[in-house]
């Protein structure tokens, strides 16, 4: 078969343009086919639900450094955070990426803050993580759905679909998100790798997602199995028998900024359980 | 009429040259960027947007500000600006293929940018961003070909063209309006969230595209025989003039309702850029730049003597420029991430790398802008002497 110049350049430019648009449609699944519905695939029966998951933080309960180092690792190591380090062994502040962490009360709720209060609270450190907000703001500035809530309130991030623009890291008022500046995998220390988890690429976001993987399987999040007892409470906030609701019903409780209306769903115990 | 970027001596050449040479520089950085990741650049997790996000806001400002010569020339037939309005056309061109350019060049997984198209997401500015860029950027080029392919052949531009036009008024102001929303509506950034950015943000472009655009328009006149009009040069200037001091004036609001409230939030930003914060004060030397550039040329553009002075006035765009550039293209995008969201202060320098690609954009849009030019210079110097009514 002979063709001429025009011909040819005819045929490998269509089949160039099919093989393009091939690419785009199998990148998530052919735009002609819906995926499933919720209500098709089975659920595990040992998964744990709620309408909206929320947590309570008793400061109290932790004591020593090694309360919180336990707590931050299990949740780092159990989803392949990386750790990196500058050449003298300190945290990479360049490339540095975490899920939940410490830190001080005024940095965790400023303008709370004030000259008097007890040195206790001032200097304690308080974990902050993703307050999986009713109304985030992360989720209403992503050009790609990449982040978007649960219909039981967690916000979820999808690695795969994210382009690494950042408008939810400018847009987060708890900075509880991560960018993977380099290819985070030569961070993950060999000895914590979780097979059970993925790693992620460079160039996408990443933060807390309550352990959805947990979760479904009928675990706890990673964090509240690490934290001393009764310092991490998690549960179902619109179950009037959770433990959640029980405290934020009768103690005091407060929540990181919610002067800007984004509804945080991590409530922290202050002043301990005696007095409220 | 695309041929005619192809002609030209060796200075246009040497160029030409020059510009590629960068571009190409530019995009071997970006090949270790891409390679390694954004980590190469000075951004980290409090400061996540950095000289990109800036240069891309800023030029939003100078692709939206042709629509000054377009309002007085098309809406109110001011005849003066008939060969100058197609320098702000393609000077919007360029600037808008700039800005598309930044925005790709900060992505964290490029390969990945459909996904905005493959999941439009409406409730996201950033969608609204690229729908209104892209669509700034046909209008520009279909109105700057249409208009200068009727002054080729000597007659006035199609009819059907005229919709186009009065289209790409509002148009202009949507780009740079939703632009201004990127950061305007996001809780928690208290240096961003402020009614005024968008007004600001139009005040800014419109004294700092204008600007540019003189400068522009006076080495063309310099190196061609395209004269784009001393009276139009100078009715730029009065526009330039009346929107630094609209620019100027909006910055003292902001200054005004962060001081006198005394809310601790919303003075920090400023005390981080124009003071230093917490021992932090690296941006300190460069704000201050801004403001006495600011001043300066102020004064210059509204002293008539001065303004009527070209060579003055064409200083005073420079310095104009400069102070704009600093304001908009790299304080108002740190100050919105220092401190943050923790109050903490964690500063930012761009990298060489970081700077390489950046200059490499901006070479990008120079070599557009040049064979652009080149080309309306050309039609224009054939047909000198004959006016078109538009």
């Amino acid at each position: 078969m002979s063709m001429d110049r025009r011909q040819f350049l005819k045929i490998t430019g269509i089949s160039s343009i099919l093989s393009f648009g091939a690419t785009v449609a199998s990148a998530t699944h052919p735009i002609w086919m819906k995926g499933l519905a919720p209500e098709q695939v089975d659920r595990n029966k040992e998964a744990l639900t709620a309408k909206r998951w929320a947590m309570v933080v008793d400061m109290s309960k932790f004591k020593t450094e090694d309360d919180f180092n336990r707590t931050i690792d299990a949740c780092h190591h159990t989803h392949n955070v990386p750790d990196f380090r500058t050449p003298d062994g300190k945290v990479d502040k360049k490339l540095e990426i975490k899920w939940i962490w410490k830190t001080g009360f005024e940095r965790a709720f400023p303008g709370q803050e004030n000259r008097y209060m007890s040195e206790h609270i001032k200097e304690m450190p308080f974990l902050v993580l993703c307050n999986h907000c009713d109304n985030p703001a992360c989720v209403r500035v992503c050009p790609t759905k990449a982040t978007f809530k649960l219909p039981d309130g967690i916000t979820m991030q999808d690695m795969h679909r994210c382009i690494g623009c950042r408008f939810c890291m400018a847009a987060c008022p708890y900075g509880a998100r991560s960018f993977n500046w380099v290819d985070p995998r030569p961070a993950i220390k060999k000895e914590f790798l979780n097979k059970e988890y993925p790693t992620r690429t460079k160039g996408v976001v990443e933060k807390c997602t309550f352990c959805t993987e947990r979760l479904s399987v009928g675990k706890m999040p990673a964090c509240v199995e690490a934290a001393p007892k009764g310092g991490l409470i998690f549960g179902d906030l619109e179950d009037p028998a959770s433990e959640v609701r029980k405290i934020v019903e009768t103690k005091l409780t407060i929540r990181r900024k919610p002067d800007l209306g984004t509804g945080p769903a991590i409530y922290y115990l202050i002043g301990g359980s005696d007095h409220a | 009429m695309l041929e005619k970027a192809l002609e030209g001596g060796k200075r246009y050449w040497a160029w030409v040259f020059f510009l590629g040479a960068l571009a190409l520089i530019g995009t071997y950085f970006y090949l270790r960027q891409f390679n390694i990741g954004l980590g190469i650049t000075g951004m980290h997790r409090d400061v996540s947007w950095g000289l990109y996000i800036g240069q891309f806001t800023f030029l939003v400002g100078v692709a939206a500000s042709a629509v000054m010569l377009v309002i007085p020339y098309y809406l109110h037939d001011y005849k003066k600006f008939g060969k100058i309005v197609i320098l702000g056309e393609f000077l919007a061109i360029s600037a808008v293929t700039m800005c598309i350019l930044f925005i790709f060049v900060d992505m964290g997984q490029p390969m990945r940018i459909m996904n905005v198209l493959l999941h439009p997401t409406p409730n996201s500015i950033m969608f609204w961003d690229a729908f209104v860029l892209s669509g700034y950027l046909f209008l520009n080029a279909l109105i700057g070909w249409i208009t200068l392919g009727s002054d080729r052949k000597g007659v006035p531009p199609p009819k059907w063209i005229k919709p186009f036009i009065y289209l790409s008024i509002p148009w202009a102001i949507s780009i740079h309006t939703v632009t201004a929303f990127l950061y305007a509506g996001l809780p928690g950034r208290h240096f961003w969230l402020t009614a005024i950015m968008a007004a600001r943000f139009l005040a800014s472009a419109f004294a700092g595209g204008p600007a540019l655009l003189i400068i522009l328009a006076m080495i063309v006149r310099k190196l061609t025989k395209f004269d784009p009009g001393k009276e139009a040069i100078q009715a730029v200037g009065k526009i330039v003039a009346y929107a630094m001091f609209a620019n100027v004036f909006f910055l003292v609001l902001e200054l005004f309702t962060a001081f006198y409230s005394q809310i601790p939030g919303h003075m920090h930003p400023f005390k981080y850029l124009f003071t230093g914060l917490e021992g932090h004060a690296e941006l300190v030397p460069l704000m201050w730049t801004s403001v006495v550039f600011a001043a300066i040329s102020l004064v210059m553009l509204i002293v008539p003597s001065i303004r009527r002075n070209e060579g003055l006035l064409l200083l005073a765009c420079i310095v104009l420029f400069i102070s704009l550039w600093i304001d908009k293209g790299f304080g108002l995008i740190i100050g919105g991430f220092v401190p943050n969201p923790l109050e903490e202060v964690h500063t930012y320098w761009p990298t060489f790398p970081e700077t390489m690609i950046t200059i490499g954009v901006w070479a990008v849009g120079f070599l557009i802008l040049t064979f652009l030019y080149k080309i309306a210079v050309s039609v224009r110097e054939q047909t000198a002497g004959i006016e078109i009514d538009h």
